[in-house]
């Protein structure tokens, strides 16, 4: 190994680098493809929502020729949200990205108004009751109007608890089909 | 004393807070009357901790000194400890916890709602992230001291004393000091006068509709939390949840 000091890199040199292995850097195909990766990785605590329809990836771009995501944390204290960043960073490696960067971002606080119409439809059909109404609109000490049965479709329900298995869900139960059942929480 | 500038100063109070109680609430993991109240319990406590790291994090960054947001929680001894007196205290039984928790709640929710809209962009980011959080925290905990005061007999005796026990600590969220008092003018935070109007509102209403009655205003405590003067249940707490990395030094998961 040459001793002493290594030159600095070449802005050519540094582009070079941080292009995937076909070589191209930052092309907006690239862009979108990394997008499509992306709607494989699933939700490790609820798998059948991928990041992007969940609303947690807010931009994919390129910068100092790396792929870099920013993503959201859904709440403060998600505790899946490094496992979610290693997921994403191992999927983008796997399809030939080359060291892409995450970076978390708090603001606009991540809200369940963006988690996508198939995302909501996933989680129903999940056994997952999606969120109702919108988050904007939820004053302090009103609850959810008709949070519908994700079996049977009756909203003849009652909340059991307000915080469930993990941060994002409360607890119900159908009193037609008596199934319980997660909520995914308004906020 | 006050060792930093009034921000990272402030910055510790928020932190602090929110450590103390999310671990107080962690007591009550394998212990809870039921299963649903001991998910919302850790829901609540895992929220707090999120919160704790942003906060602490920033803190991080304004102090420089080398230290990173976990050295801060678990490498700094009582006296370094910034929290309200009231998040300290034992949890005792569930009116004991309950009535604590909706006190820290109320005031916890009006000092976000201020700080969404704080001359200072970051932490009125993380404050807009925290405050959507403790909207529901408040929500449970005024819903349960509800119940629990118009319950039955026994739970109103134990909401009846557990208001004996717990209003006294507070005290510090009834009042600011120069510190705040900066800040507010400043545009940072709001003034600590308006905060404790709108704490006792909300305290006095939830109360009324629970059957208690709001004390007269606690009187001063020679104790502050804001100084690091705390009772002496902090320590204990401090030597548990520190006890491994004090143990093996920079010990990672
Ligand atoms: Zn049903």
């Amino acid at each position: 190994m040459p001793s002493g000091e290594l030159p600095p890199l070449s802005a050519a040199v540094i582009e070079l680098i941080g292009s995937d292995r076909q070589g191209r850097a930052g092309s907006p195909e690239d862009i979108e493809r990394a997008w499509s990766v992306l709607a494989d990785v699933m939700d490790p605590e609820v798998p059948v929502i991928n990041v992007v329809d969940l609303g947690i990836v807010r931009d994919v771009r390129w910068s100092a020729g790396h792929l870099q995501v920013i993503v959201t944390p859904t709440y403060s204290g998600c505790p899946a949200t490094e496992f979610i960043e290693t997921l994403i960073e191992e999927a983008l490696t796997t399809a030939g990205f080359h060291q892409p960067v995450l970076k978390q971002q708090l603001d606009p606080a991540w809200t369940t108004d963006w988690i996508t119409a198939a995302g909501r439809e996933n989680l129903r059909a999940y056994g997952v009751a999606p969120p109702v109404g919108s988050a904007n609109k939820l004053s302090l000490l009103a609850t959810a109007s008709e949070i519908a049965c994700p079996q049977c479709g009756s909203v003849h329900t009652e909340r059991v608890s307000e915080f469930g298995s993990t941060a994002c869900k409360a607890l119900y139960r159908c009193l037609d089909c008596l199934e319980p059942f997660d909520y995914f929480k308004c906020i | 004393m006050n060792q930093y500038d009034d921000l990272s100063e402030y910055l510790l109070r928020l932190g602090d807070s929110a450590v103390v109680q999310g671990q107080r609430l962690c007591e009550w993991c394998g212990r809870a009357p039921a299963l649903e109240e001991e998910m919302a319990l850790m829901n609540v406590g895992l929220d707090l901790f999120g919160q704790a790291r942003n906060w602490l994090e920033f803190t991080a960054e304004r102090l420089d000194d080398g230290r990173s947001a976990d050295q801060l929680a678990f490498c700094r001894d009582e006296r370094a400890y910034r929290n309200l007196l009231l998040v300290e205290q034992p949890n005792g039984d569930f009116a004991v916890t309950m009535l604590k928790q909706f006190f820290y709640d109320a005031w916890h929710y009006h000092v976000l709602t201020a700080l969404k809209a704080s001359s200072d962009k970051r932490v009125a980011t993380i404050a807009a992230k925290a405050l959507k959080e403790v909207t529901y925290h408040l929500r449970r905990s005024s819903d349960w001291v509800q119940r629990l005061g118009d319950g039955t007999e026994e739970s109103h005796d134990r909401m009846v004393k557990a208001l004996d026990v717990v209003w006294r600590f507070t005290v510090e969220l009834m009042a600011g000091d120069e510190v705040e008092n900066r800040l507010a003018a400043a545009g940072v935070i709001a003034a600590p006068e308006l905060i404790a109007e709108q704490w006792l509102a909300t305290v006095s209403q939830v109360l009324e509709q629970a059957t208690l009655t709001v004390p007269p205003a606690a009187p001063s405590f020679y104790l502050s939390g804001r100084e690091g003067m705390h009772t002496e249940c902090l320590g204990v707490l401090l030597a548990e949840m520190q006890s491994l990395q004090r143990a093996y030094p920079d010990a990672v998961w």
